[in-house]
């Protein structure tokens, strides 16, 4: 019998073509396993098995046929942002709890047209605002990753910290998940898993719920590159529902991950430190340099002067974006209602009572800054600070085809570690990540090693707007070095 | 200037959160960490440097003025904490 779990996207593909199992067995399988593992590692908000049987057996019958598309047959668990339709979708919220849309979101309505089958959304931060999974309504979720002879409850990081532990268990065979400031990439390196966010624009955000306009990205969860690859192909195209959505041809990104890199200019940026990083995470970004250089890259010291400034400017950008996105929820069309003596004390108590520690900070954060007498010294200025980094990536990106730089400043830390620590520790998980947002720039994650501890850490790769090819390219060198095969062993 | 416990109110009042009585005098202290941590951005030189919105400069993209959806009061209604015979159910706001 064929170990389901084990399998990358690619091989269930082939293998579900080649008839050597069928999608409903297979998704018998990942439906019995995410059952099994929504107790210990609490990543999923609902799990639906009817309805993946259903789906599987149209995808049957298109193989019987000899149709389907990329993805047919392959189950895809997808974050609790996305729009399903009849599915309940909450942002992992309390003041969603019930909310079923009547729509399906374009991401993954591509993903069914390319066979995919549905069977779980997974948890997440509340509302994406959060680093760790801690913010959820539904509590945390677990990493099915322990460091070596430890029990301990790790974090998969966040925001889309479901997708990653349900992938990193072996649950799914792809995710999906959305970044504003590094909530795919970071989850990923902490579960050892590949996380891609394409350019902006390059996925529709249309039915995905808000949380930073300007900076979310949807973008897949795979086991491997190549499978990163083509999720990031099927779910990317134009959509005329989403006005900041990329017009043009979706180039054919699963063929660039074989891509050679001989020749490519890749640069280290040497603002890419922090203090307090572990002494591995450093030595495993010289160790990439090596391993792109050994295959013909050219490697190149490079500056971004801005670097520092990235975090402050984005969070004066997401909550002012998140404080104006999240004023829908007002009890009155759709998710829950507090009554109370009049409209204002309905709205005030419904959204005291929906709304979440971290949310609420960063409304009230946001509401301040977009606020009379704030808004220059604040916003404006956070934007003028934005081209100011993206200049600097622009300016990077005259001399080199990519950046490679550490995913995170730390391996996954335990469950309730900051909870102490003022709410900025936290956000230091994103240092790396979030200029990639505020740039718009494609950046993704990639499994590069262990560390002491038998914990998977993660490489990040940075490609110019647009050019998720070369970024693929790099990555696939990268993981053929890295020769990344480890999994998380099974405790749950 | 830090932000005050009343500020805080102020601020929960514009955002329309029920104000946190029991967590005033922490979100206080928050806010100001945040405020003062994104001060920061005082060091970076932005004069003549014009205020970025999108990231990859497109046209705002122009479509016909045609209806391509509607006439789905049900399912919109569907989702509503209260509605009547075809229409949402709202607290009284005009006197």
């Amino acid at each position: 019998m064929t170990e389901f779990s084990a399998l990358t996207l690619h091989e269930a593909v082939e293998g579900l073509r080649a008839k050597k199992f069928s999608a409903v067995e297979l998704a018998h399988a990942t439906v019995a396993a995410a059952e099994a593992a929504q107790g210990p590692l609490n990543c999923f908000t609902s799990i639906d098995g009817g309805r993946a049987i259903e789906m599987a057996r149209a995808s049957d019958a298109r193989l019987a046929r000899g149709e389907g598309g990329a993805l047919e047959g392959a189950p895809v668990a997808i974050k609790d942002l996305f729009a399903v339709k009849g599915v309940e979708t909450t942002a992992s919220s309390n003041i969603l709890k019930g909310f079923r849309p009547e729509y399906e979101s374009t991401v993954t309505q591509k993903l069914w047209d390319a066979g995919a089958v549905y069977f779980a959304k997974t948890a997440m931060d509340e509302f994406a605002m959060g680093s760790s999974n801690e913010t959820a309504a539904t509590g945390p979720v677990v990493n099915p990753w322990r460091a070596k002879g430890s029990a301990a409850r790790l974090t998969p990081g966040g925001s889309s910290g479901g997708s990653a532990a349900a992938l990193a268990a072996g649950i799914s065979y792809g995710a999906t998940g959305t970044d504003t400031g590094g909530s795919i990439r970071q989850p990923a390196a902490f579960a050892g898993l590949v996380g891609v966010k394409p350019t902006y624009g390059r996925c529709s955000r249309w039915g995905v719920v808000a949380f930073a306009s300007s900076l979310d990205h949807p973008g897949p969860f795979a086991k491997t590159v190549k499978d990163a690859a083509l999720l990031t192909q099927v779910m990317s195209g134009h959509d005329p529902k989403d006005s900041t959505s990329l017009a043009g041809p979706v180039p054919d990104f699963a063929a660039a991950a074989d891509r050679p890199i001989k020749g490519l200019r890749i640069g280290i940026p040497k603002e890419y430190r922090v203090d307090g990083m572990p002494g591995e995470i450093e030595t495993l970004w010289r160790e990439g340099a090596e391993w792109l250089k050994a295959q013909g890259a050219e490697i190149v010291d490079i500056s971004l002067p801005m670097t520092q400034y990235a975090l402050p400017a984005y969070y004066i950008i997401a909550p002012a974006e998140a404080s104006s996105n999240l004023a829908r929820y007002d009890g009155m069309r759709f998710g829950a209602r507090v009554e109370g003596a009049d409209l204002t004390e309905t709205y005030e108590k419904t959204r005291a009572a929906g709304f979440g520690k971290e949310v609420q900070r960063r409304i009230l954060i946001g509401t301040y800054v977009l606020s009379a007498g704030y808004y220059d010294a604040y916003y404006l200025k956070a934007l003028k600070v934005r081209r100011r980094i993206y200049e600097d990536f622009t300016a990077a990106f005259e001399k080199v085809d990519a950046i490679l730089t550490p995913a995170t400043p730390s391996a996954a830390f335990e469950i309730g570690s900051k909870a102490k620590a003022d709410p900025i520790e936290m956000y230091l998980n994103d240092i790396f990540t979030v200029t990639a947002n505020i740039a718009g720039i494609p950046a993704m994650s990639v499994p590069a090693g262990l560390d002491k501890d038998g914990l998977p850490l993660g490489l990040q790769v940075i490609a110019p707007a647009l050019d998720e090819e070369t970024m693929f390219a790099v990555a696939g060198a990268l993981e053929r070095a890295a020769g990344f095969t480890a999994r998380a062993e099974k405790w749950w | 200037m830090p932000v005050t416990p009343d500020d805080v109110r102020r601020i929960a009042k514009l955002a329309r959160i029920a104000e946190p009585a029991d967590r005033i005098d922490a979100l206080t202290g928050e806010l100001n960490g945040i405020l003062k941590w994104v001060e920061l951005l005082d060091e970076v030189d932005v004069s003549d440097v014009e205020p970025m919105t999108t990231a990859v400069q497109t046209p705002l993209p122009l479509r016909n003025d045609a209806v391509t959806d509607g006439g789905v009061r049900e399912a919109i209604l569907k989702n509503a904490p209260k509605a009547e015979e075809g229409f949402f159910v709202v607290p009284k706001s005009v006197e």
